[in-house]
């Protein structure tokens, strides 16, 4: 579990804040518990990527403190631990690669820890296997498409065994097969840790078992997708959009209000009312 | 015949053993006052593509005429070009480089000799257009904006040179839905009112069925279908073959057709959608 515990942040050397319009985290309360996958939406500048940074000690709170299954990252002795444990992959794919084949790159996590040869072996075939991308191991990095490179960033990640996966914006500079490359592992590897993914496509919320909406430093909302994107009004004015499918669904509503008992998020919930409607 | 590209082809290291031919054979013409979607799979030779509307790469083969005249390898002429076609790249504000949104947004028309009163109404216009504030941010640093913002700055910063088009390569990318949506009004406006000419180049369906009006989809360095964004977004299984998948609305169209309601091919909004679900219901009401 992560516990974000009245966090406040500003960028700024100097400890004492000078505007309160300077926060970028304003008194932040969150808990984020194991093995559910979270959404994490909001405008750009709401914060949204300065509190990913907090789940792993990249950031440290100037106010408040995050916990990590029971440890602060507050406290530089916890740090090397927290940071296997909660792994972050960012938006850039170019940014994040660092070695000269897709192997050695995925091998650079574990390296640091000291993990010992076989079991680095062992954990690149297990990497490379879930993000398939094993028919690519000895292939350079920067010959890779977008996705291919943000698989290759996930599978470092993972090496190092983390039990939290943090995506800041991992999808938004990849076209939209990379996107679905992304998502279909996010999938896949749901349950078996606990996913944070931050996006601006209101898409890839649909399938949340979680929605975290942030505007000015602050989470101004939190639920079920269903329940979040029922309220439609407030939706954009954290300058966020329904769905198209629940745009149509609420366009529908106001003329058919028994139609959907429910908003629909995905074409198919859609569809199914409709066929049972008429 | 405003931006016309005959038998166009384009390799990138010609002669050289890494020689990748990027365009083959493009022949295509955009109209002045068209909104242009280009689409297609990554590496397909869209951005080698729109390089060629403003002279910025020259064909290997073939021929490249705006407003008719042919265009030179050199000389004064391409400043012309460049000025009459705007390019905005991807993530265009990581080209900002001035210290005032006033100077970034003026530097081009600066270049050309403008001045005073003259480059002063220039820059309010081109900020304008793109919905920010004068008064507000003239004087700010553009590295203290929101990233919506200093796409907009980046993008007013094309417009200062008034072009008759604009050519954009994924304008939208990496923007949040609010940003997103105030782009498009705003470029929609623009060709409104001042009838410039707008080309994207885009993944996004979604935005390009609320702003093309025509869709080129590029397929290895040569156009795969060419015509109107109803007539082409209503051709899913084609466009699968070209890894693409049709927008949302067209999408739920079709499966809305599998299971027997006649809804029209070639939906692009969620209105026109909702109404066209709204005549079904009601007809299968009075059955």
């Amino acid at each position: 579990m992560i516990e974000f515990k009245g966090v406040t942040f500003w960028f700024s050397e100097d400890e004492t804040l000078i505007e309160k319009k300077d926060e970028v985290l304003c008194n932040v309360e969150l808990v984020i518990p194991k093995g559910e996958f979270i959404v994490l939406l909001g405008r750009n500048g709401s914060g949204k990527s300065t509190l990913a940074k907090h789940c792993n000690g990249l950031l440290l709170p100037k106010k408040g403190t995050v916990i990590v299954d029971g440890k602060s990252t507050s406290q530089p002795e916890f740090l090397w631990d927290i940071r296997q444990k909660v792994g972050l992959v960012f938006q850039n794919p170019d940014n994040q690669i660092i070695a000269t084949t897709v192997e050695e790159d995925v091998a650079f996590g574990p390296e640091n820890l000291g993990v010992p040869q076989d079991e680095i072996r062992r954990r690149i075939d297990m990497a490379l296997n879930i993000v398939r991308m094993n028919d690519f191991r000895k292939k350079e990095p920067h010959l890779l498409s977008g996705g291919q490179k943000q698989r290759v960033a996930i599978a470092g990640v993972l090496a190092m065994q983390p039990e939290y996966l943090v995506l800041d914006e991992a999808t938004s500079m990849l076209d939209p097969e990379g996107r679905s490359e992304i998502m279909t592992l996010i999938s896949e590897l749901r349950g078996s840790m606990t996913i944070f993914h931050i996006t601006h496509f209101i898409e890839e919320a649909v399938d949340a078992d979680r929605v975290i909406v942030m505007d000015q430093g602050q989470i101004v909302a939190q639920g079920k997708p269903a329940d979040i994107f029922n309220q439609r009004d407030q939706i954009y004015e954290w300058g966020l959009e329904l769905p198209l499918v629940s745009e149509t669904a609420w366009i529908l509503r106001r003329r058919f209000p028994e139609l959907f008992p429910s908003l629909p998020l995905q074409a198919e919930e859609l569809v199914v009312a409709l066929c049972s409607y008429v | 015949m405003f931006i016309c590209l005959e038998n166009v082809h384009f390799s990138y290291f010609q002669n050289t053993p890494f020689e990748v031919q990027a365009l083959r054979d493009v022949t295509l013409t955009v109209e002045r006052g068209e909104s242009v979607g280009i689409i297609g799979r990554t590496g397909c030779g869209k951005s080698t593509l729109i390089q060629h509307f403003n002279a910025l790469l020259f064909p290997t083969q073939g021929t490249v005429l705006i407003d008719g005249e042919k265009i030179p390898k050199k000389g004064l002429q391409l400043r012309e070009i460049r000025r009459k076609i705007g390019l905005v790249f991807q993530y265009p504000e990581q080209q900002i480089f001035e210290e005032t949104v006033f100077d970034e947004v003026a530097f081009g028309p600066r270049n050309n000799g403008m001045s005073g009163e003259n480059l002063e109404k220039t820059v309010r216009w081109a900020l304008e257009s793109v919905g920010l504030d004068y008064q507000d941010l003239y004087k700010k640093n553009p590295f203290e904006l929101s990233g919506g913002q200093m796409r907009r700055v980046a993008i007013a910063s094309v417009l200062s040179m008034r072009p008759e088009a604009l050519v954009l390569d994924e304008p939208t990318a990496g923007l949040d839905p609010e940003g997103k949506r105030l782009i498009l009004k705003k470029l929609k406006n623009l060709r409104e009112e001042s009838g410039t000419t707008l080309v994207f180049v885009s993944h996004s369906m979604d935005d390009l069925a609320l702003i093309a009006e025509r869709i080129i989809v590029m397929d290895q360095g040569t156009i795969g279908l060419d015509g109107s964004v109803r007539q082409i977004f209503s051709q899913g299984e084609t466009l699968e073959k070209y890894g693409i998948k049709p927008p949302t609305t067209t999408r739920i169209a079709e499966l809305l057709r599998e299971k027997g309601f006649a809804i029209e091919k070639g939906i692009l909004t969620a209105q026109e959608l909702s109404e066209q679900i709204e005549k079904k219901i009601l007809k299968a009401g009075n059955k």
